[in-house]
């Protein structure tokens, strides 16, 4: 118990004192997943609306593949980027292995099911009326498309967030294509699985409040989103 | 600019909804589209409003061909479309949609739609959001949006379906009010045979995907020609 009190005191002291390396460790983490999730929202918004909407080959394969992938193992995703990336592979020669590019490569790919799955129900489940109705007030085809995607933005939002929660809490992807190496590849997740395995619990507990305080904190920002404009 | 639709056929997952159907709509009119459910009423409207393109067949306006200038033929045109077609957002943004489409400046179109909302008493509704609304709010709302960019061209599906005559009235006085105004061209798909009576100067009667018959009002009603147009206005089964 008393190692508990003493490891939760520490952890707050190192968030209060904002220690460097803890810093670094966040920035990083913010880094990597915020890119892999634009990157994958992009992709994934664009490949829903495409998949709702337009003449797709082998949709309903597509389809099914998302939804299927949206349970995706993260450590599945990791070992095979990286015999893909590693020396021996098809793409040894980028040379990304070991580094945060092969993280949000690992993270693009854990991210784009769940966007891309979650957008297409959001956009399936808007009535081609809106599209109609946006046309026949003036809009070009595009600027129908997007009336489209507006209304459906709660949905596809909501998948977004998904993804983010699922790439920032992931461990197993980044840790193998990643390294885990101080300082350059060494994120949260990564970090507490290794402070645990040290022992280290200090470090370990004040990255676990900062995750649960970001994650409180972008689904905060959505709720709000959402009540204000249904109040 | 008349409205020329040259045999237009448009089918729905092997369902046809029009048959090689020509109709031409004069510029400056009124005109009511009539006839049974599932007739093609609304799909003739979608497609003479440039929502939708034809199976097969040509649209034109006067010189205009609608393939050709669908982009800028849209802009001079204003649809009402049944159901619920509010998009996901306040009514101010609802009926500012196309004011901000055309790139109208802020200030003039804040005026615009400010007024628009006063001519169809919704005022005190311009923050709430879509969902909020009655069901007559909301088509009202529908009718605010695609009155306030001043169409030359006005497309209305069932404009006031299941509603009460208080909001039927306040939407056909805004018509009415506005056509007193400009000399606008309007096609209204409709059952109420009443109504009809109210704002159409020509009437259309559409049966099994094509217009049957096509007269000035009185006469459709006073000495139609084509017997199921008989049958029909006077509430006899057509099916």
């Amino acid at each position: 118990m008393e190692r508990l009190f003493y490891s939760i005191k520490e952890a707050f002291r190192l968030i209060i004192t904002l220690d460097s390396e803890m810093l670094g460790i966040v920035s990083l983490s913010l880094g990597v997943s915020i890119a892999a999730i634009c990157f994958a929202s992009l992709a994934g918004i664009v490949l829903a609306y495409a998949l709702a909407f337009r003449k797709v080959p082998l949709k309903a394969f597509v389809v099914s593949t998302m939804n299927t992938f949206m349970g995706l193992p993260p450590v599945v995703v990791g070992l095979v980027l990286y015999l893909l990336l590693s020396r021996s592979g098809p793409m040894g020669f980028m040379k990304l292995l070991y580094t945060p590019y092969a993280m949000v490569i690992a993270q693009v790919l854990l991210a784009l099911p769940i966007i891309t799955a979650m957008s297409h129900a959001s956009l399936v489940a808007v009535r081609p009326a809106i599209k109609y109705a946006a046309k026949g007030l003036g809009a070009s085809d595009a600027q129908a498309s997007i009336a489209v995607v507006r209304y459906a933005r709660y949905g596809i939002i909501s998948s977004v967030m998904a993804g983010l929660g699922r790439v920032m809490a992931e461990v197993g992807a980044v840790l193998i294509v990643g390294g885990n190496i101080a300082g350059y590849t060494r994120v949260m997740t990564t970090t507490i699985a290794l402070e645990y395995d040290k022992g280290n619990f200090e470090l370990a507990i004040a990255l676990g409040i900062i995750l649960l305080l970001i994650a409180l904190i972008l689904n905060s920002a959505l709720y709000m989103y959402q009540r204000k404009v249904y109040r | 600019m008349n409205i020329v639709l040259s045999n237009i056929s448009k089918s729905y997952n092997g369902t046809r909804a029009l048959r090689e159907c020509s109709v031409a709509i004069e510029k400056g009119i009124s005109t009511a589209v009539i006839g049974p459910n599932g007739s093609g009423k609304s799909t003739l409207l979608r497609i003479a409003a440039l929502i939708e393109g034809p199976g097969s067949g040509k649209v034109s306006y006067g010189e205009f061909r609608s393939a050709d200038d669908v982009k800028k033929l849209r802009q001079l045109i204003g649809v009402v479309l049944s159901g619920d077609t509010l998009f996901n957002d306040s009514v101010y943004d609802n009926v500012a949609y196309g004011l901000k489409i055309r790139k109208m400046n802020k200030n003039e179109l804040r005026g615009k739609v400010s007024d628009m909302l006063a001519s169809l008493s919704l005022s005190d509704k311009a923050g709430k959001h879509a969902m909020e609304l009655s069901s007559g709010e909301a088509q009202r709302v529908a009718v605010a949006r695609a009155l306030v960019t001043e169409p030359e061209y006005l497309f209305l599906d069932e404009p006031t379906a299941s509603l009460d005559p208080l909001n039927t009235e306040i939407i056909e006085n805004a018509l009415q009010e506005i056509r007193a105004l400009r000399r606008m061209t309007i096609v209204t798909v409709t059952h109420n045979m009443f109504q009809t009576k109210r704002i159409a100067d020509r009437v259309m009667m559409m049966y099994e995907g094509k217009v049957i018959e096509e007269n000035i009002t009185g006469a459709i009603f006073d000495s139609p020609e084509n017997e199921i147009t008989r049958r029909f206005i006077n509430g006899i089964m057509v099916y």
